[in-house]
Formats: structure tokens, sequence, C-alpha cells
């Protein structure tokens, strides 16, 4: 362990023990009747106002994982590593509308997760199965990642010990972490939201301001930016990037915003802040105020230049042996500001890792419960039963997480992640879509399911990533020359050989183009279209019914 | 809850002319409109600042539609057209 930072690490320690106080006593905030019911542990008691979900989606969306890997990302790349901010502008006015009658059924319904609305709307427990398991493959190395966050955090404080050791604050950590869910709920995270929220907004808004006036201004940040993005990598012989974006990753630009910002709200976690939200207006008012995160994000994103101009080198990992480019904005914070303050903003990391993954292995746990154990293993379960597999499926997710990162290279869940972008985005027919229409057959969403999933692996793991001389998996960015339809290159010598778009963009393409063909066909033939247990108006319950469906009811 | 009352509470496909707002954010997935450096603000090259300029042409979008949209969250008039005739929904 080399020159522990003594100041930042006892403000990080204090913030931290205030924070798992807070996840503690956040089981009696607002208590309902009892915890022993999906509705309270898993939803919070579906009451929460503009406030608390401004903060709770706010924890949940805009991740640790997001403010160390975004700068990181416009450190190495340059300009397409801005996509964050186009991804989390247009995600707001494309969710607003499906989010809203998310909520209205599940809450007239009593659904907790995506795959119970796909199993009440198409009386399909194969076809929910399946979602229930993308959502948990693809929210799994999501927490993981939270974990990097932690850990690049962690080890520029000088916690930087080698082997099993050097992962041991991070198990403290998390095995805190997952106490106070196990106890709490979803009213953890949401209590501890506000510290995080806060102390980001703090932390950037000093970054923002007081780096680039001590580093030059703004136009010497981006001069001396795009002076050295210019200049020829030693692996590759090519630029690393540029401040603009260029002709071949224009269209990669556009479509890995879309995808993402399309892919975010099927991820379950998000889900299931929106439908611990108390109403239809809360979710609308949210929509309309969470861009203010977006705003930061940008601001955020900018910081990688900064970085670049101050000459920060990224931290090699004494346990992968490896630079890790996710220590590069707490090393800029380390070397720029004074140690009481970049102890606060690591504390803003660390903190920011902790309420996503709390959000994250609540949803993954109410997706096991829901969709596996119920459905599956013990179809007679009561509320309390379910409440209790919940909150054992929370600690084994989590440690899970725990144990891919330490057994694992970080580099594995990192893959991992950028995959599930890729499977999560494939449930978007059965998921969202269907909140429209059922014109989608079930056996047409199976089959485009199947085929977007496969595809979408089979691209991803034939990119390279010359950079770092991987041969699969190697990032989200497949050149359209290589696009291959069994073999077949439709834009190969077409001159967009170089254009490069997200595999995950494409797989969706797939995955409507066969539902659809498959569901003409079963319709054809008159395949049983199973039955659709929600009400047309289900879609437009608001809180104020009078006969809306009680809460936590046994 | 399950039964049906129509006349009395809202279903289908409701639709508000208001909600074509949300269209307009999705200009910022047209890079060719700002991959430009020039001119700058303090600083910044073009391509930076208008997309974080952007970000408040998206929630002036969303604020409107939920300033229009908040008193009668749904359209009184039953749409003709509603998803529900258009799949097998009413008929099962």
């Amino acid at each position: 362990m080399n020159h522990i930072q003594w100041v930042e690490l006892v403000i990080f320690i204090v913030l931290f023990v205030a924070v798992t106080v807070l996840g503690f006593v956040a089981s009696r905030w607002k208590a309902g009747g009892s915890l022993d019911h999906l509705d309270e542990w898993g939803l919070g008691g579906r009451k929460f106002g503009s406030w608390i979900t401004w903060f709770l989606l706010g924890g949940d969306l805009y991740t640790a994982y997001t403010f160390v890997a975004v700068p990181a990302l416009v450190f190495s790349a340059g300009a397409l590593g801005m996509y964050a901010l186009p991804y989390t502008v247009v995600v707001y006015p494309i969710v607003l509308l499906p989010a809203l009658r998310m909520w209205s059924v599940s809450r007239s319904r009593g659904y907790v997760t995506p795959a119970d609305f796909v199993r009440g709307r198409f009386s399909s427990p194969t076809l929910a199965l399946l979602i229930a398991i993308t959502g948990i493959v693809a929210t799994m190395p999501y927490i993981a990642l939270q974990l990097v966050g932690l850990e690049a955090v962690l080890r520029t404080m000088g916690i930087n010990g080698s082997g099993i050791v050097g992962h041991l604050p991070l198990l403290v950590a998390f095995l805190i972490l997952a106490l106070y869910t196990y106890q709490s709920g979803l009213r953890a995270p949401a209590l501890i939201a506000f510290v995080k929220d806060i102390l980001i907004y703090i932390v950037i808004i000093v970054a923002i301001i007081y780096l680039p006036s001590k580093l030059g201004g703004w136009g010497h940040i981006f001069d001396s930016a795009k002076e050295t993005l210019a200049k020829p990598s030693p692996t590759t012989g090519k630029p690393a990037g540029s401040i603009l974006l260029n002709s071949s990753n224009q269209l990669q630009y556009a479509t890995l915003a879309l995808g993402s910002a399309l892919a975010l709200f099927l991820y379950p976690h998000s889900l299931t802040s929106v439908l611990a939200s108390r109403g239809r207006n809360v979710i609308k008012r949210n929509m309309v105020a969470l861009p203010a995160y977006s705003f930061v994000l940008g601001l955020l994103a900018l910081l990688g230049y900064v970085a670049i101009s101050a000459g920060v080198k990224p931290l090699t990992n004494n346990a992968t042996g490896k630079p890790d480019g996710n220590t590069i904005v707490p090393l800029l914070f380390d070397s720029q500001f004074a140690n009481w303050f970049a102890g606060i903003a690591f504390a803003a990391i660390g903190i920011g890792a902790l309420v996503p993954a709390a959000i994250m292995s609540i949803a993954a746990a109410n997706l096991w419960t829901r969709n596996i154990y119920k459905e599956y293993l013990r179809k007679n379960a009561t509320p309390q039963q379910e409440a209790k597999q919940a909150k054992l499926a929370s600690l084994v997710v989590k440690l899970g997480a725990v144990l891919v990162i330490i057994l694992i290279d970080p580099q594995f869940s990192i893959d991992l992640q950028l995959i599930g972008g890729v499977l999560i985005l494939q449930t978007l027919p059965a998921v969202a879509i269907a909140l429209y229409t059922r014109w989608f057959h079930k056996a047409g969403l199976i089959a485009g399911w199947i085929v977007g999933m496969g595809w979408g692996l089979i691209m991803l793991y034939g990119i390279p990533n010359p950079a770092n001389g991987k041969l699969h998996f190697g990032g989200s960015a497949l050149a359209m020359g290589n696009l291959s339809i069994f073999g077949w290159h439709p834009f190969a010598g077409t001159g967009l050989d170089a254009v490069q778009i997200y595999p995950g963009f494409v797989a969706l393409v797939a995955n409507i183009v066969v539902a659809a063909v498959v569901s003409v066909i079963a319709r054809a033939l008159k395949w049983n279209p199973g039955v659709d247990q929600t009400a047309p108006e289900d879609y437009h319950a608001d809180e104020h019914d009078k006969d809306l469906r009680p809460i936590g009811a046994h | 809850m399950s039964t049906a009352k129509p006349g009395r509470r809202v279903r289908g496909f409701q639709f508000s002319a208001w909600n074509l707002l949300l269209i307009i954010p999705l200009l910022i997935l047209v890079t060719p409109l700002f991959n430009f450096d020039e001119p700058r603000l303090i600083g910044m090259p073009f391509f930076y600042w208008f997309q974080l300029v952007f970000v408040f042409a998206g929630v002036l979008c969303t604020g409107i539609v939920y300033w229009a949209t908040r008193k009668k969250p749904t359209s009184e008039t039953r749409d003709e057209l509603g998803v529900d005739d258009l799949d097998e929904g009413e008929t099962r």
C-alpha cells in the first residue's frame, strides 16, 4: 500500500459511515404496514413524490460508473465520448409516454417487474421468463461496474493493494450496502440518493468553474486536447481520436445515443424507480426535470479534456497490473483540488456507486422472485414469502457481483455491460411496443428475441480493438463493411465500408422484422394468441382513481 | 377493477397534438447539424456548447407537454381508431 491520502480517506470514511446510518434508519422512513410485501420492500410503498423520485431516478440512472467512465472515454477517444449527452437528452421525450402507460398498468394490476407486465399482457410464462433472464443478465455486470467506480476511487486514495487483500475494502463496503438494502429495501437508496446527488452537484459545479480557470481556460484545454488526440497511437499508428466527429463515426454516435436511450428504461432498475412513484404527474415532472443531470453529465464529460490538458496519466491497478483509464477523474481531482475537497469528491463518487447498486440488486431480486421463483418454483408463495425470497436474492446478487470483480478481470464486467446494453434492447418489442399494441404475436416476440440476441452477440464477438490488442468484444462500433447476414455483406464495397454503427441497433431492427414476419404467419395459422389480462382502461389509471388496487394487499 | 366501464374511464390509445413536441429533441441525433469547431463560446467548440444548450431545448419541449396535458391527462372524446381496435384485444 503506497502513500495513503489520509485527509481524503478520513473524509471519505466519515461520509460513508453517515450514509450507512441513513441506510439503516431508512426502513422506518414513511413506513407502511410492514416490509413483508414486495410493494413495500421492493417499491418503497409505491408512494414516492416528485422530489424523492427525482433524486432516486437521478441516483439510479447517472451512476458512479457513468461519472467515471464517460470522462475516461472522452479522455481516450475525444468527441465520441460525448454521446452520453444526446443519449440523455433524447431519452426523456422518448420515454415519457410509454413510462406513463407502464406505471398505470403496473399500478392497476400490481406488477413489480417488466416481466410481470409481459406475463399479464401475453399470458406467456415463457416470454416472461426470457424477459426476466435478460433483465437479470444485463443488470448483474452493471452492479459489478459500480464496484469498478468505487475501486477507482479507493485506489486513487492509496488503497491500491495487490491480490485479494487489495479488494478487501471493496468487500467491506459492499457487505455494509448488502445489509442495509436487505433491511430497508428501496427506501435505503432513496434516502441516500439525496446525499449522493447533492455531493455530486457541488463537486461538479466547483470542478467545472475552478479547473478551467486554473488550467488556462476552455480554449486552451480544447486546443491542447486536439493536439494530444491527433498524435498517432504507438499501438495502432492512427490518431486516438479527435475533438470533432469524423465521417465514419457520426452514424455510430447517433445510433449509440439512440440505442442507449431506448435501452435505458428497459433496464429493470429504471422501471423499479418509475413504478415506485406516486402517480403519473410525478413521472411527467421528472421527465422534465431529470435533464438537469444530463447537463451535469455533459459538463463532467469535458473533464476528460481537462485531464488531458492537466497531463493526467492513468493509474496502474496493482491487482491486474494494467493501467486503469477509469482512474483519470479521481486522479484529476487528487492532483488539482485541496485534499479535503478531493475527499468530498471521492465520497460523492463512492456513494454514487452504492445507490444504483442497491436499486439494481433490488430490481434483479424482484425479477427472480416474481418471474422465476413464484412462476416455476413455488407457485402459491404468499406475499411474505415473496418479500423474504427477494431480500435473500438481493444478497446473492450483490455477492455475485463482488465475486465477478475479485475473481475475474474487471475488464470482463466492462465487456459484459457493453453486451448487456445490446441484450436489454432486445426486450423492447415485448415490453415497450406491447404497451401500445398486441399486434405482435407471442411466438413472433420470442422468435425476434432469439434472433436479436443471437445476432447481437455474434456482432459484438466479431469486433476487435486494435488499441488494446483484444480480438473479441472490443467495443460497440461495428464497421458496416463487416456487417454480415449469413456471409452476405450488404454494405461491403458501397462506400459505406468504414462507416460505423451501434450493433445493438442493428440487432433490434432484425428483432422487430423477425417478430413481425412470425406474427403474420402465426396469425395466418391461427395460433393461440393468449389472453390479455390487462384492460384498456388500466393504461390510464392514476393516483386518485377511486377503484385503484390497494398497495401491499395480501 | 377489471370490468370495463365504457364512457366513464378513458381507454385505448389517447392522442394529444402537444405530444408532437416530443419529436423536436430528437434533432440532436442529426450530427451534421452541429459537428463544427467554430463558432466557439468561451473557448468551447460549437459541437460542445450546442449540445449543452440543446439540453434546455429538450427540457422546454417536455415541459410544455407536461403543462399542456397536466389538467386533462387524457382527451375526453373516445378515439375512433384506438390501437385496441387494430389488434385482437377487443375481440379475443
